[in-house]
């Protein structure tokens, strides 16, 4: 049934080219954008910013699209039609996680791809682990958004969502001030977003060939996401006032 | 005619104010319709006999076992109001969807699309159809599995009077094949095509019989008539 979910979202998904286009193109034009602006004026090398663009934009994009997705499938009643029948409500939600991470490989691939085939991007560890932790950070962002549609009643609202909970994460995340350097408060409050360990598994693997403590961050990572896919589960009532 | 293959027991929902107090009704075999006027409670207790209501008080026994419990899931054919199918989805690609949440065959699907008469729209995106035809193919999605009792939340709204009276046909055809049928309606000129009538003003039920049982006890010609004057009565 998982699957059934799946191939129908991703068949919705392909209805909507545009929709794809920009899932897909996006991402890698603005890390292009950064990359031309930091190269040109600063001097200062793309490898301080790209490795945490990489781990950024997949979760941004994926957080958005899936709460206004399931947003739109609590408001349109087929929600509700699905709860009425045999539809376990894990089935449903990891439905949604495997289109979305089908979508969110296609994404991380393309944006690693253009990060280090076009950009110059050096990459010290392996470069598929870099897509594996692009991957888990894409659906991390999915988890995390099919977890506040429930606290949202209109799009409007899903949208307001972005600030609310992902813009902290980007901040604090490593890309504005290296994690070490915040303040200890700040630094403690990094540690308890998810999107910091994505960053970090990137940063190392740029730098550092061993690939333990990469393997721990994208553990964390997939916590964060099964987490949230519980939590959304929990918010999934067959019977609503 | 079985006679109590629906039993609710003193249902209470409060939604800000109490929209069903205690309600007491029991729903048996063929077409069963429900009529009264917009925003009297027909929904609410169609919800509450499907379980997706949340209720405050009282109990709601469907096929033998408790309303929303996981064996009715796949013996209750329900449609909402609104029409609940996917808009960028052709009628058939959403009909296949949901024949595998149900896990029943591929044939099913062809089977529904022709019993709402869909057949040569089954290839459309069901969100470039009209308005009739869309709550068609939910209507449809409703169909599959074969189920023993079906609620349907008001199926012919806004439909051409040609297309009304082939689906509530087709609504005895299902229940001479033994399926219970509940439909609702605001529109009380399908009263008669009804084997049971229940008539229901501001949460409660005003009358439960026969559509001719009824006018001849209000002493009417029509069930509008009854209505009106079952109201007067209880006032």
């Amino acid at each position: 049934m998982t699957w059934a979910v799946a191939v129908r979202v991703l068949t919705q998904l392909r209805r909507d080219p545009r929709t794809v286009a920009l899932l897909l193109v996006v991402p890698c034009l603005l890390i292009s954008l950064l990359w031309w602006m930091f190269e040109d004026s600063l001097g200062d090398p793309f490898d301080r910013v790209g490795p945490a663009l990489i781990a950024m934009f997949p979760f941004t994009v994926m957080f958005l699209v899936t709460s206004v997705t399931t947003l739109r499938e609590r408001s349109s009643g087929t929600l509700e039609r699905l709860l009425a029948m045999p539809m376990g409500k894990l089935d449903f939600l990891l439905g949604y996680a495997v289109a979305f991470g089908v979508v969110a490989a296609v994404q991380s691939l393309l944006a690693v791809t253009v990060s280090v085939g076009l950009l110059g991007l050096d990459v010290e560890g392996p470069v598929w682990l870099l897509c594996v932790v692009a991957i888990a950070d894409a659906v991390l962002g999915s988890a995390l958004g099919l977890f506040v549609s429930a606290f949202a009643r209109t799009e409007f609202q899903a949208v307001q969502f972005l600030p609310a909970v992902v813009f902290p994460q980007i901040l604090l995340c490593g890309l504005f001030v290296p994690r070490d350097s915040l303040p200890t408060v700040l630094h403690a409050a990094s540690d308890v977003l998810p999107l910091s360990y994505a960053v970090d598994a990137m940063n190392h693997l740029t730098r550092d060939a061993d690939t333990g403590t990469v393997w721990l961050d994208v553990l964390v990572v997939a916590a964060f996401a099964l987490a949230a896919l519980a939590l959304g589960a929990a918010t999934l009532r067959r019977r609503t006032p | 005619m079985v006679n109590n293959l629906v039993e609710v027991r003193g249902l209470t929902v409060v939604r800000d104010r109490p929209v069903l107090d205690g309600l007491d009704v029991t729903i048996g075999s063929g077409v069963t319709g429900l009529l009264g006027p917009s925003g009297c409670g027909k929904s609410t207790l169609l919800r509450a006999i499907v379980g997706v209501q949340q209720v405050q008080g009282g109990t709601v026994t469907v096929l033998g076992q408790r309303a929303g419990s996981a064996g009715l899931r796949s013996r209750i054919g329900y449609v909402t109001q609104e029409p609940s199918v996917y808009d960028d989805l052709t009628v058939v690609e959403n009909l296949r969807f949901f024949a595998r949440v149900l896990g029943c065959a591929d044939a099913e699907v062809d089977a529904a699309i022709d019993a709402v008469d869909l057949g040569s729209h089954a290839d459309a995106r069901v969100g470039r159809l009209s308005g009739g035809q869309r709550s068609r193919a939910s209507l449809a999605v409703a169909l599959l599995g074969a189920p023993d009792l079906l609620v349907l939340d008001e199926p012919t709204v806004g439909l051409d009077p040609v297309l009304r009276r082939d689906l509530w046909m087709l609504f005895h055809r299902l229940a001479d094949e033994g399926a219970a049928v509940l439909v609702s309606s605001h529109v009380m000129d399908e009263a008669e095509r009804c084997d049971q009538l229940l008539l229901m003003r501001e949460g409660a039920i005003l009358a439960h019989d026969t559509p001719e049982a009824i006018k001849r006890q209000a002493g009417t010609a029509d069930v509008e008539s009854a209505f009106l004057a079952l109201v007067e009565d209880a006032s």
